[in-house]
């Protein structure tokens, strides 16, 4: 049998979601079941004088109406950071209570104060309509930069500041800068971003009052999380009385790695008033209460050589948390950002310095990439910066400072294992012919136009990753995965996974693992998820983990399988096991030339005796059955890396940016299926794109979100992005044993500075900040062209 | 959505008949659907004109491209004839939201909701159209009175509306990226009468810009635009472009559509 591992399988996914036939969230409904509706703050900051519910409680249909007063009562928990940062001076970080429901203050628009349910969606929403809530409005803090000047939001939150943390050393930085040529200077604003997964938030709850049972069928990416901090912060119910199940989920980016107001809300209450409850987020809400990403101000230096050596770094870099802080709102811009600010770099010394403050905008938490293209947009922006003030080519200069040897120690914090580079950017360089790119230019000039080439190398740290190591660095958690793999009697095989898919084709993926592993033909083989109540837990899928964790686990529960098969088969064959063999399906004695192949040790496990005789195939003190699980914990981080390279083309006379060429060249290690591999980083390369072109949240001064809707925040569109130049090179990870890295994030962390790079080379060095409108580059065209004609 | 009595008029007559200041026509839906579903409009009539067969369809005469009021965006950007008549108003039609609009929205719905942004608008001065309703025709130039306004009456439906030839024509548009609306659109028509120059998403309403329309009828040419001012008063300004950006696209764009012409 032909490996699996390395083929294009068909996704086995497509057909439900190509033909309409995903069971989502917002598909189920349960007999009975009332509707609910948030009422949202409208303000950015207010004080809740009195809620007054009592028309909306004689309104048609209304079941009940509940507010912060009634899950104050309940002593039902909020909603928690799970990783505890420190700041420099040793002390711990500041966090506000977030209560599922406000009692006393709010701080974001959206931000829910009451709910009503009822017996249809129109009548909550009638009845939403009469609650009337008074307010106490006051001076909202939107803006970042004016965030730790402006009043404290939080009682005893002084200047808003959650920490100010500190990852590096400050002398060492000093000395280094103190012998360079020359320092580079960068100040940049990675604007905001809402995640938009194209499922809207949703959640719907069955209480059974007789076992006690809540169910919550939930658009969540780690339901086991959400289960354990519902239970163990929120007081909801005990974790074997809370079943949480996230069916087909349409998409999460890291905005359903929470666990939000509306699911604590919504469980608690379907206890209480003993019906079951369905909430479906429209899109505004989606636009105002999803967490968002990005959102920093960073200043950034680079001590270089002459001759384009890098001697040191630092960053020192404001992050916005938005009102409160979640689930990896504290770690986004800490741990997964600032061991990455080096980038791909031999860098003697750096330090990053970040300070996280609130302000009464949504929440912001990790999004695709997570921190890690904060970073390379950072330090592939200063270095290029560099190549053009020493008038080094970008290529040369990022050649020039690579690691040759692996595993390379970073200068922050990790050990990457394997990766090469040279072999990686060599390789874009040749498919993207930037050799070729002079003459393209010219040709763009003679009809007026202006050509800009961008290049980024960059590597990840993601696949997390060791409990010790990040529970050491502040997780509240361990971040294991496990699986358990069980072959039913009659041969087929279901593999029972704690890592969730909401888009990644774990149930292709994970079947080609499981099929090479057990020699069961793909078909045979089913992957189940999703589901606190089948199989064993997870800690969820972000930061490109589920194959590099919890696809191990499969592959060691599958080895623990071929294991005990060998001494079923071994007894059944009447051999030694140490002389049993296990390949393409089958338990082979090759001196004897005997086998057995899987399925009828299986079958024999299960059904272990013969008739007229008393015989068993089980060796002694060996179970009946075939059913083994696996807990994995790696060893380390996995590093993918890879370099793009970019070409855009500028109108001036209008400052639209047209993305011309994208080559993409990545090392993901061991890749399982190529095509689900190039699917990934497509996607990852559209976010990064709309984040470099079009995306951006803003707020206004007052703390409303003015982009709350696809007529104002830009998503990229399937015509403004080219047909994109993929390459992989392969150098595999050395800490699991498929030698996988992950590919989830690599395209969103990659594209961003690869493309501002392009425009920013193409307006000939001029800065402009993200994202690159039409507008301002419009702008910096006009005055590219005033400077031109000065020197002229 | 607040809920509604739906009417399914069976012709011109009828639905004028139910109409009232408190009711809407359904055409495509894709302004009135979503502002109800939002809660920004209530109506207590919904008039469905779409199975109006007589106000549907393209007419083309020597001098004229008439288009019934419920013709879809999608069969104006594929019409053949429309291509041959005034490609630039096909390539409008085809330049349109998204397929999923184009494949509902109505040329009556465009223009009786006059949106600053849209498109249609601005074919409707260039082209010299004549709006015809169930009891007058309008010149275009007389139609849209402001930012969402016309002069259509409560009870007053589009028929058809009919445009005029042009002997060249362009439809040039900076599109909003977001909702791909006009953040400028310029139409520049030459006909044998003159020039007119229709630009839409600048202001609160579509208008002719006379300056650029006389610097063209003294020189047919992009250069001749060169030298007209553009104000920036009572030019819009948002998040995606400001007045004085807006200001300069309008020259920008009349300038390629003149040279597209
Ligand atoms: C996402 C999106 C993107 C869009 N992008 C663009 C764009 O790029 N450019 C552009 O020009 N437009 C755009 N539109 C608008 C769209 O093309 C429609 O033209 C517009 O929504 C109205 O047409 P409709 O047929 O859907 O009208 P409806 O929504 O059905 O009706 C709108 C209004 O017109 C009235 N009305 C309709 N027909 C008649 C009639 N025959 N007589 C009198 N009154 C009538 C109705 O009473 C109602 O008040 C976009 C719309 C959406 C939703």
């Amino acid at each position: 049998m032909a490996s699996l591992v390395g083929s294009r399988v068909e996704r086995k996914e497509d057909k439900r979601f190509l033909t309409g036939k995903g069971r989502y969230t917002s598909d189920i409904n349960i007999a009975n079941q009332t509707y609910a509706i948030f009422i949202r703050s409208p303000h950015a900051r207010a004080k809740i004088k009195k809620i007054d519910t009592s028309k909306a409680l004689k309104s048609s249909g209304v079941v009940d109406i509940l507010t912060g007063e009634h899950i104050a009562k309940d002593k039902i928990g909020g909603l928690i950071a799970g990783w505890a940062i420190r700041s420099e001076d040793g002390s711990e970080m500041k966090c506000p209570a977030n209560p599922p429901l406000a009692k006393d203050s709010v701080n974001f628009v959206g931000d829910p104060v009451a709910v009503v349910f009822a017996e249809t969606l129109d009548e909550a929403k009638a009845a939403a309509e009469l609650v009337k809530v008074d307010y106490k409005v006051l001076k909202a803090v939107a803006n970042l930069s004016d965030a730790m000047n402006s009043e404290a939001i939080h009682d005893g939150i002084e200047k808003n500041l959650c920490y100010d943390w500190l990852l590096g050393d400050r002398q060492k930085v000093k000395e280094a800068f103190d012998k360079a040529d020359k320092i580079i200077k960068l100040d940049i604003i990675n604007n905001r971003l809402i995640p938009n997964a194209m499922e809207p938030r949703a959640c719907v709850i069955d209480y059974n009052t007789a076992s006690e049972e809540i169910t919550c069928y939930t658009t969540s990416q780690n339901p086991h999380l959400s289960r354990l901090i519902m239970s163990a912060f929120g007081g909801v119910a005990p974790e074997n009385k809370l079943r949480v199940v996230a069916p087909d989920v349409g998409g999460g980016f890291g905005s359903k790695i929470n666990l939000y107001n509306e699911e604590i809300v919504c469980s608690w209450a379907s206890k209480k008033i003993e019906r079951p409850i369905k909430w479906v987020a429209e899109r505004t809400e989606s636009f105002l209460t999803d967490t968002h990403g990005r959102d920093h101000i960073t200043h950034a230096e680079l001590a270089v050589t002459n001759d384009g050596k890098f001697l040191g770094f630092k960053n020192e870099t404001i992050a916005n948390l938005g009102a409160y802080a979640r689930v990896f709102g504290t770690v986004t811009p800490t741990y997964l950002f600032g061991p990455c600010a080096t980038g791909v770099y031999i860098m003697p010394a750096a330090y990053s310095n970040v300070k996280a403050v609130y302000t009464n905008t949504a929440p912001v938490d990790a999004y695709r990439g997570a921190g890690r293209p904060e970073a390379t947009y950072t330090i592939e922006r200063i270095v290029d910066k560099a190549a053009m003030e020493l008038g080094i080519d970008p290529i040369e200069i990022r050649m020039k400072n690579f690691p040759t040897e692996f595993p390379f120690k970073q200068t922050l914090v990790h050990q990457v294992d394997s990766g090469d580079y040279i072999a990686g950017l060599n390789k874009a360089k040749e498919m993207a012919d930037y050799d070729g790119f002079a003459a393209r230019k010219k040709e763009s000039e003679s009809r007026g136009k202006l050509r800009g080439i961008g290049v980024t190398s960059y590597f990840e740290a993601c696949g997390i990753a060791p409990s010790p190591v990040v529970m050491m660095l502040g997780c509240g958690v361990g971040l294991w995965e496990s699986a358990e793999v069980r072959f039913n009697p009659t041969g087929q095989v279901t593999v029972y996974t704690g890592s969730h898919s909401h888009g990644q084709s774990h149930q292709t993926t994970f079947a080609q693992i499981a099929a090479d592993e057990l020699g069961v033909p793909i078909e045979n083989i089913d992957v189940v998820h999703g589901d606190t109540d089948k199989g064993t837990f997870g800690m969820g899928t972000y930061g490109s983990r589920s194959l590099t964790v919890g696809g191990i686990a499969i592959v060691n529960a599958c080895k623990k399988i071929v294991n005990k098969g060998k001494k079923i088969a071994a007894k059944m064959l009447e051999e030694n096991p140490d002389d049993v063999d296990f390949k393409n399906g089958e338990f082979v004695v090759t001196k004897s030339n005997k086998k057995k192949t899987i399925g009828e040790v299986a079958f024999a496990s299960y059904l272990p005796g013969v008739r007229d005789e008393v015989k068993s195939p089980l060796p002694e003190g060996e179970e009946p059955g075939l059913i083994e699980s696996s807990f994995f914990d790696p060893s380390n981080f996995s590093f993918p890396a890879g370099s793009h390279i970019c070409e855009v083309e500028i109108d001036p006379e209008t400052g639209r940016v047209k993305l011309d060429k994208y080559t993409a060249v990545d090392d993901f290690g061991t890749i399982v299926n190529p095509l689900i591999v190039e699917g990934q980083v497509h996607g990852g390369l559209a976010q990064g794109i709309g984040q470099a072109l079009c995306e951006n949240a803003q707020y206004d001064e007052s703390g409303q979100l003015i982009t709350a809707s696809y007529m104002d925040y830009t998503m990229p569109r399937a015509d403004d992005l080219p047909d994109f130049n993929l390459g992989f090179t392969c150098t595999k990870a050395t800490t699991n044993p498929l030698g996988v890295k992950g590919c989830g994030e690599a395209g969103t962390i990659a594209a961003t500075p690869t493309v501002m790079n392009a425009v920013i080379n193409a307006l000939g060095g001029k800065e402009i900040s993200l994202p690159a409108t039409a507008e301002k580059v419009w702008n910096a065209c006009k005055e590219l062209k005033k400077s031109n004609a000065k020197a002229a | 959505m607040k809920t509604f009595n739906y009417h399914s008029a069976k012709d011109v007559k009828e639905a004028s008949k139910l109409a009232s200041s408190n009711s809407a026509f359904l055409a495509g839906g894709m302004t009135t659907l979503p502002s109800m579903k939002l809660g920004l409009a209530s109506y207590k009539d919904i008039i469905d004109i779409k199975r109006i067969k007589k106000i549907s369809g393209i007419k083309v005469s020597g001098k004229t491209v008439t288009i019934g009021a419920i013709t879809k965006h999608v069969e104006v950007a594929n019409s053949k004839d429309v291509k041959k008549a005034i490609p630039s108003l096909a390539a409008l039609a085809e330049g349109i939201g998204d397929p999923q609009v184009r494949n509902r929205g109505t040329i009556g719905g465009s223009i009786a909701n006059n949106d600053p942004a849209a498109d249609y608008p601005s074919a409707c001065i260039a082209l010299n159209a004549i709006i015809h309703t169930n009891n007058r025709k309008i010149n275009a130039d007389k139609f849209f009175t402001g930012m969402f306004e016309t002069s259509l009456k409560s009870s007053e439906i589009i028929e058809a509306i009919e445009f005029n030839i042009p002997q060249k024509s362009s439809y040039q548009k900076l599109p909003n990226p977001a909702s791909r609306y006009a953040i400028v659109g310029v139409y520049v028509a030459k006909h044998k009468t003159g020039i007119n120059v229709g630009v839409t998403g600048a202001k609160s309403s579509v208008y002719n810009d006379k300056n650029l329309a006389g610097a063209l009828s003294k020189n047919f040419s992009s250069s001749a635009i060169d030298n007209v001012k553009i104000s920036t008063s009572g030019i819009n300004s948002d998040i995606h472009a400001s007045a004085e950006y807006r200001a300069n696209m309008i020259k920008a764009f009349a300038k390629k559509a003149v040279d597209a012409c």
